[in-house]
């Protein structure tokens, strides 16, 4: 192992489920260090994708490296280098905190002090509850220090956020970034495009089993027309001709006198020399980029 | 993150199976019914005046008779009602998948489940043998090694038939159902409601074929100083090892 290799190597994965193929040639590297994100809709084969990675499934073709080693052939050492949270796992209801952090931490050869990452985890005053009363977020961030409690090298953390406050989700969001500033990579599966868009280093989006495009969250977004919404409210009319010539121009849109425009960096500078000339002040301007939603939509939309 | 933890290590085995002992003490009504009842269903027919009295038709007093029969009704109780919804509850909520992902594979908790249910089935029947001998003076088997052998085949059988039902029932819920159509026939068969010998003779020739009926049969004759009939540990053994089987080929991780 060198470490410039990847950390996780997919190549054209597939996976059918009677006859229905769920993912369909799905290629991508997971380098160390980095956080991936694996975005996409319910159901378009996300989590049968991770679930590969961690050896949970055979795969029906293609190939899948986690530290160079099979998931399937070499499960036991795969266990070692690779910690998991899954989508739909409960522990035992009477289990404590602290029994499952010791009894996690036993199933390991080289386990990291259950203490510390409890603190870490803001666990510490919830030692002695039993799992079946924790709230949907300690029950994450157990899970997290379930994932993390065999030291792996690389984390898989599988629709983390679902179901949780947006208080908790972002307590979470910061809790993967720490993990990630522990030198820990990590394979993020998520649907909400906020989320991916603030954590993720680079995103495949999987749409239909098949991914539609791989790139940094900026990339993904830059590569949508229209990815700088500027919006202002003219102190004069402007002309339709003037507008409509701008350059990269994506949309145009007029409300109660409110104009939105898409475009590209291009189109903001052009739009302020424009309003320079007809001396026409522009109120309340906002200059914003597109989020990740709006090239989600953009991007899987084009597949339909 | 890398400090190494304490020197002392446990095994992995033996942290799930300390694991699930805990829980397993923290289920009270399981406790009760595996432990608690069948003593308790011996105090009260042992109440019954006439039970202590001999009975011609049978040779011996029916509180004699009833001591095998509550020995099994406490294996009867762990193999099928308090084992089954637990593991099968285990495979639905996704606790045998979690621990799938770690070095230890979850045959971990499913020998330390059926390890804590056989223990809790033999302590059971050791405190009712007790309590038959203290209260009702009814003799310890005088036959112990066949008493002994009848009964470890016996453990097996209702082990490997609850591991059976945990298998098929997708749910908990349907664990708990299929483990309650299989109760009465099993306690039926063991004698409960009348003793195998009093039964009509063709009824006999079913319920020895059945694991609890020839264990009742293998039991009472090691109780009374014999070596039990090869045909019943026969009996025993097929079913012991027919369920086993089934249960290895049909259980599903998730």
């Amino acid at each position: 192992m060198t470490s410039t290799s990847p950390i996780v190597e997919v190549s054209s994965l597939r996976k059918t489920y009677g006859g229905r193929t769920v993912v369909d040639e799905v290629s991508f590297s997971v380098d160390e260090g980095e956080i991936f994100g694996i975005l996409g809709p319910n159901g378009a084969g996300k989590t049968t994708t991770v679930e590969c990675v961690e050896g949970l499934r055979i795969p029906d073709g293609g190939r899948v490296r986690v530290a160079g080693l099979d998931p399937v052939a070499d499960h036991a050492a795969v266990t070692q280098v690779l910690g998991a949270q899954l989508q739909e796992s409960e522990l035992q209801a009477k289990l404590t905190v602290r029994e499952a952090l010791e009894l996690y931490a036993a199933l390991y050869p080289n386990p990291a002090d259950w203490r510390p990452l409890a603190e870490r985890l803001g666990l510490t005053g919830r030692l002695n509850t039993r799992f079946g009363v924790l709230s949907g977020g300690q029950k994450q961030r157990l899970f997290i220090a379930l994932a993390l409690i065999g030291n792996p090298r690389v984390v898989v953390l599988d629709e983390l956020t679902t179901g949780l406050d947006p208080r908790a989700r972002r307590d979470t969001w910061e809790i993967v970034e720490d993990v990630r500033a522990n030198g820990v990579t990590v394979l993020l599966v998520t649907h909400f495009m906020e989320e991916a868009q603030r954590l993720c280093d680079r995103i495949a989006l999987i749409d239909k089993g098949r991914i539609t495009a791989l790139d940094t969250p900026q990339g993904l977004i830059s590569r949508t027309a229209g990815s700088t919404i500027i919006s202002f409210t003219p102190s004069a009319p402007l002309d339709d001709a003037d507008v409509a010539a701008l350059p990269a121009l994506a949309s145009v849109e007029e409300k109660d006198g409110r104009i939105t425009l898409g475009g590209s960096d291009e189109t903001v500078t052009a739009l302020l020399s424009l309003l320079a000339r007809h001396r026409i002040t522009a109120h309340q301007l906002r200059v914003t980029d597109a989020t990740l939603d709006d090239a989600f939509l953009d991007l899987t939309g084009a597949t339909k | 993150m890398s400090t190494i933890a304490a020197v002392r290590r446990t095994s992995p085995g033996t942290a799930v199976l300390r694991a699930e002992a805990r829980l397993f003490r923290r289920e009270a009504g399981t406790l009760f019914w595996t432990l608690g009842f069948p003593p308790l269903l011996l105090v009260i027919l042992g109440s019954i005046r006439s039970f202590r009295k001999f009975d011609d038709g049978l040779g011996m007093r029916v509180i004699d008779v009833y001591v095998p029969t509550l020995v099994l009704v406490a294996l009867i109780v762990t193999g099928l009602q308090a084992m089954p919804p637990v593991i099968t509850g285990y495979r639905e909520r996704g606790i045998l998948r979690r621990m799938s992902l770690t070095p230890v594979q979850p045959t971990a908790l499913l020998t330390a489940q059926m390890g804590l249910n056989g223990t809790a089935g033999v302590l059971s029947a050791l405190i009712t043998l007790t309590i038959g001998r203290l209260a009702f003076d009814v003799q310890l088997p005088k036959q112990a090694a066949g008493y002994a052998l009848a009964f470890l085949l016996t453990v097996t059988a209702a082990l490997a038939l609850g591991a059976l039902i945990s298998a098929l029932a997708p749910t908990a819920r349907l664990a708990t159902g299929i483990g309650m159509v299989v109760f009465f026939p099993s306690l039926f068969s063991a004698g409960l409601w009348a003793p195998v010998q009093s039964m009509p003779h063709t009824l006999r020739e079913i319920v020895v074929l059945l694991p609890f009926g020839a264990a009742s049969q293998a039991l009472e004759q090691a109780a009374a100083g014999h070596w039990p009939d090869w045909s019943h540990l026969g009996v025993l053994t097929a079913w012991a090892v027919v369920l086993t089987a089934a249960a290895a080929r049909w259980f599903r991780w998730e």
